[in-house]
């Protein structure tokens, strides 16, 4: 029936998530639709399945990547709360909150949890390290069968050398917000969510 | 160069971004956003360009598909943007007032008990007597008299049968009409399409050959005139249907074919990918436009939800079925052009007279899973990216 959507998020729920994430009331009820268009199932969570459904997610390079970093460790299944708090990494980040007050928690938009959030599309086996291997699959990933191993191979190398500092051959996540120190990681890594 | 031009459609709404329901997309193609990230860096490496921040293009992209994409609203009702009395159509529900409830309630008084009914009886005896009088027509020797009555009968039942749905219809442009001999094509939003069309002309129906209810209809229809049936394994051989197609097209007394090339339901905010089979077979092409105005009642079939019964209810408990048709003036393939470019200038054509969006994604990704080929597409664009002009093809 056609009730369904807003009437299963308690206003509680709302205001929880507006804390967490920093989205406004009518935001929230939005994505919460969208929510529920994809879940298929009416069971309120989300599968990997259900992401792959959308065709502009299925041709992106990377789509298995991202749709990854919806899912915590080992799990299968991601609610409206891990939903949301996925995206709010892609919520701009307003002038207002540029002067906040460094003693609060990080918000889930600040420039490190951008760069987090790239980081570990990267760090494939989570351990907060960015291995050679782990660069070669992610690249072959985005030029799929168009580059030889070993041109892919010197790509990557190349990359390692260029950010790695304490010589690990692998790239930290410090190494990593160094090397992208100039890019406007505030505009490319934000979608203007309509209100 | 066809798939290119349709990935970029879809990438590359308009140059500054394009606003829709969630979100505000920033359409920049894939070399411009990439381009503009590394422009942070200091330096070019020779032979190779690859950089860590590559990665937030794909990211950015995933993730604004994740929030709202182009195809899979298509295939569940149109929201409005002021609610129209019917619960089904309420999706962010909240009280309002007490008024507007006792309105509501009159409202679904006024609709299942008094228009419903109504609707119903007026439905059985359009079909009935689709049946008896294309049966008692079918009896008679073929002649001029035959097609006449044909006509007579067909163009009668369809209208009580619009009756029965409540249907307003707007012709515009009827100095197009098809005419025998020829294929109109139109865009599809639910198995209503055909009563919609069917009430200002006659056409020869095609389709697959149905059990039930459906069955009896279809085999009393072609009594009376040639419709095109087809069995389920015939479906599949694309030469046997073309060629059946061909022959009734080449006779020039047949009733024009009605064909809706999307192959599938879509909810009339945009017109999706048409199959090009359609304009293979030859002969001209009159397109055809139906645009449904969702105030009055939503259209749109979503057969993953609701089967043909629950529908037809639903559209008898709507307060009306509004509707344009319009005529497009007959299109005919041009020399050295094929079948594809063909079916995307017929369906441009169609989309831009009913205001709707314009599509290249395929109407069959509601059930399938989109071919790997488009992805394919996206790694090589950006293996050209990295290694430079020389590898590019």
């Amino acid at each position: 029936m056609g009730s369904r959507a807003s009437t299963l998020l308690r206003e509680e729920e709302i205001e929880e998530i507006k804390k967490e994430t920093g989205f406004s009331h009518s935001q929230i009820t939005r994505l919460y639709s969208r929510f529920t268009s994809l879940d298929k199932g009416e069971n309120g969570t989300l599968s990997r399945e259900d992401f792959q459904r959308i065709p502009e997610l299925a041709i992106n390079p990377l789509g298995d990547r991202i749709i990854n970093a919806f899912f915590p460790e080992g799990e299968d299944q991601v609610n409206f709360r891990g939903f949301m708090r996925t995206l709010a990494h892609f919520r701009p980040i307003e002038d207002n909150e540029k002067n906040k007050d460094p003693s609060g928690t990080e918000p889930l938009n600040s420039r490190t949890n951008k760069l987090l959030f790239a980081f570990r599309l990267y760090d494939l086996d989570r351990d907060d390290k960015i291995s050679r291997d782990e660069l070669l699959q992610v690249l072959r990933m985005m030029v799929g069968v168009n580059i030889s191993d070993e041109q892919l191979g010197s790509i990557a190398d190349r990359t390692i050398q260029e950010a790695d500092q304490n010589g690990d051959n692998s790239i930290s996540f410090n190494e990593f917000i160094k090397v992208l120190e100039k890019v406007d990681v505030e505009q490319k890594m934000s979608i203007r969510f309509l209100h | 160069l066809q798939l290119e031009v349709g990935i970029e459609r879809v990438t590359f709404r308009s140059k500054g971004g394009n606003c829709s329901h969630c979100v505000c997309v920033y359409d920049g193609s894939m070399e411009q956003e990439i381009g503009e990230l590394r422009r942070c860096r200091p330096k070019s490496l020779a032979g190779g360009e690859f950089t860590l921040s590559d990665i937030f293009y794909f990211s950015r992209k995933g993730i604004e598909s994740i929030v709202e994409d182009e195809v899979t609203q298509r295939f569940s009702s149109e929201e409005l943007a002021s609610w129209n009395l019917l619960t089904r159509t309420n999706n962010n529900f909240h009280y309002i007032s007490l008024r507007l409830t006792v309105i509501w309630g009159l409202g679904v008084a006024i609709r299942y008990c008094i228009l419903l009914p109504l609707r119903i009886t007026l439905a059985a005896i359009g079909l009935s007597w689709l049946v008896i009088g294309t049966t008692l027509v079918g009896l008679l020797p073929s002649s001029r008299m035959k097609n006449w009555l044909s006509e007579l009968v067909h163009l009668m039942c369809y209208r009580i049968c619009a009756r029965a749905l409540s249907a307003t219809i707007h012709y515009h442009n009827k100095e197009n009409k098809p005419r025998k001999g020829g294929i109109c094509v139109a865009n599809h939003t639910s198995p209503i399409d055909v009563v919609i069309l069917a009430n200002d002309g006659c056409y020869a129906m095609v389709g697959q050959v149905h059990g039930g209810l459906m069955g009896v209809l279809q085999r009393s229809m072609v009594k009376s005139c040639p419709h095109v049936w087809f069995e389920r394994s015939e479906m599949k051989d694309r030469h046997l249907v073309t060629t059946r197609l061909r022959n009734h097209v080449a006779d020039k007394e047949k009733l024009p074919i009605l064909i809706f090339p999307e192959g599938t339901c879509i909810n009339n905010t945009s017109v999706m990918m048409f199959k090009k089979g359609s304009f293979e077979i030859g002969g001209r092409i009159y397109p055809v436009t139906i645009k449904y105005d969702p105030q009055f009642g939503d259209a749109f079939w979503n057969s993953g939800k609701y089967n043909m019964v629950s529908y037809l209810l639903r559209m008898m408990t709507s307060w009306a079925i509004v509707c344009n048709v319009w005529y497009l003036p007959a299109v005919e393939r041009q020399e050295g052009e094929d079948a594809v470019h063909f079916a995307n200038r017929v369906k441009s054509a169609i989309a831009r007279q009913g205001g709707l969006e314009d599509l290249s994604w395929d109407g069959g990704l509601k059930r399938a899973k989109v071919k790997d080929t488009y992805k394919e597409q996206q790694q090589k664009k950006y293996s050209s990216m990295i290694v430079g002009e020389d590898s590019s093809d």
